[in-house]
């Protein structure tokens, strides 16, 4: 039997996908209603009888009927898609229409419609991403909040405010039109690429609820792959980053469900499988002349999988790959993030030089690793008193107590304080 | 030993994907454990929730049950037990009082 661990959350998305083929995306909150319903009857059913052989068959079939029921219903002839309203003019055309929207290929191609229709330029970013959650990875609005941290009503609002764009879509995402979908691939690839690093970076404490956010994240990205236009080296890249960090997510917290820090890291625990996996789709993003953010954090994070512990990575390198990222994404995390490998490579004096100059750093006041990587150079030239200060206000900054505790316990190391005796 | 009824009462509509797979996962185990004990008598059968109900002498017929949700019998199953007490108790694992249904537990009269 198929994998069927978060079966109803995956055959949400691709039902809804199908079905809003069917439907139009004004009538989305049909489809849903659709799906929801097919839900409610396997619930029932397969409490009773058991989870069939064919669990996915089974949902799909069910929602099949219940399209059929509607259109069969139905007067008037939808017109968002022409060619499908000539088709179900006659009611003996409309069974063998509704068949051909769920064979296999068509499918799959319903799915990375959702996509680039979720990334609609009218929307935010952030909009695109819970929208990408929502309808493609089933995740209700609580659980995106969740996910998120955000309030449920902040979340709410997103989500409706965002489905109203689609709803005013009069036609459907033209998949197959190598401008279009061109046009979109770069928004689709950032929303891919926030997913997952809500995923990796994220607030939530559940380790769970990230990594699902990860594994969303790399399962849309290898559905992007499967498209003559989405398989692009820059989506090559983009899948590379994603195996080659999340082969470390295992590494990141210890048996008590600690955050470790990398150097620290029991790196036998870091996934081979996806390491490996990783540096043949870096291998693949390197046909071609495109040169994105993508391919450049897949290559730090290549270098951090070959190494064997901290002083043996080449930070060279990764100094140079950072100063190059920064050209490409002037942002503060990025500057942080080289400030860091700078004082690897060349001792925490330098590396707090780099910390206190980075370009826009007024926008990390907030953010706690800022004030751990200060603390950590401290530490390292020795100025217990101020890596205690710089990891207490890492810690007041904690988004989760996983963040917290993990300062805390930095803190404990840095010693006793010499005025506590 | 006697043979009782279980009515289940009561579903959750607006539960998300995940929360409707963990339910029915709940259902399975609790099923396997009915049976295991060797006191399942008749599966029964999940109801669907469109009916027609016909009623009084003009024998009426409404489509139904329109209850509201969680007034609808979702299915039943016939279970054994010692008495009316264990069938009860049997009853009290059962994951529909999660999403705020019940179990009426109703033995069978055999003539």
């Amino acid at each position: 039997m198929e994998d069927i661990e978060h079966l109803f959350r995956r055959e949400s998305g691709r039902l809804v996908s199908i079905l809003s083929r069917i439907f139009g995306m004004r009538d989305l909150a049909l489809a849903e209603d659709v799906v929801q319903e097919a839900f409610c009857r396997a619930l029932e059913v397969w409490s009773f009888r058991g989870v069939p052989e064919n669990p996915s068959a089974w949902l799909m079939a069910t929602a099949k009927n219940k399209a059929f029921d509607i259109l069969r219903r139905r007067q008037t002839a939808l017109s968002f898609e022409s060619e499908l309203a000539y088709k179900i003019d006659t009611e003996s055309s409309l069974a063998p229409t509704i068949e051909q929207f769920f064979e296999p290929k068509a499918i799959q191609d319903d799915v990375l419609r959702m996509m680039f229709s979720c990334c609609d330029p009218g929307l935010k970013e952030e909009a695109q991403v819970a929208l990408i959650l929502h309808i493609l990875c089933g995740f209700s609005v609580s659980e995106i909040s969740e996910a998120f941290v955000s309030p449920h009503s902040t979340i709410e609002k997103r989500i409706t405010r965002s489905k109203k764009v689609l709803a005013a879509c009069e036609k459907l995402f033209n998949i197959t039109s190598p401008q279009e979908t061109s046009l979109r691939l770069r928004a689709v690839h950032r929303a891919l690429y926030l997913l997952f690093n809500e995923g990796y970076h994220g607030s939530s404490q559940e380790a769970a609820i990230r990594a699902d956010l990860c594994r969303e994240a790399m399962r849309l990205t290898s559905i992007l792959l499967t498209h003559p236009q989405g398989r692009t080296p820059t989506t090559y890249a983009l899948a590379a980053l994603m195996s080659l960090n999340s082969a470390r997510l295992p590494g990141r917290v210890d048996g008590s469900g600690n955050l470790q820090s990398i150097s620290k890291q029991d790196r036998t625990k870091w996934d081979r499988t996806l390491i490996s996996d990783g540096m043949s789709l870096l291998e693949q993003s390197a046909a071609g002349t495109a040169l994105s953010e993508y391919h450049i954090e897949a290559a730090i994070a290549s270098i951090h999988v070959r190494a064997t512990d901290t002083d043996q990575t080449d930070w060279k390198t990764i100094v140079t790959l950072y100063d190059r990222l920064l050209a490409l994404r002037r942002s503060p995390i990025v500057g942080l993030n080289r400030a860091i490998a700078v004082a690897q490579l060349e001792g925490p004096e330098r590396g707090i030089r780099e910390l206190e100059s980075i370009v826009d750093r007024d926008r990390l006041v907030g953010y706690p690793f800022y004030f751990a990587a200060l603390a950590e150079c401290e530490l390292l030239r020795g100025c217990l008193g101020a890596a205690r200060d710089r990891f207490r206000a890492a810690a007041s900054l904690a988004r989760n107590p996983m963040e917290r505790s993990f300062f805390e316990q930095r803190l404990s190391e840095c010693g006793i304080e010499d005025d506590a005796i | 030993m006697s043979e009782f009824a279980f009515l289940f009462r009561g579903r959750d509509t607006t539960a998300s994907p995940e929360q409707m797979q963990r339910t029915m996962e709940k259902w399975t185990v609790w099923f396997k454990q009915i049976e295991g004990q060797g006191r399942l008598r008749e599966p029964g059968h999940p109801l669907e929730h469109a009916g027609r109900v016909i009623k009084g002498r003009e024998r009426i017929v409404t489509d139904g049950p329109f209850a509201e949700a969680k007034d609808v019998i979702g299915g039943y199953i016939v279970i054994e037990a010692k008495d009316l007490d264990h069938a009860a108790e049997l009853a009290q694992g059962c994951p529909i009082f999660d999403v705020g249904g019940s179990v009426e537990v109703r033995p069978i009269e055999r003539i």
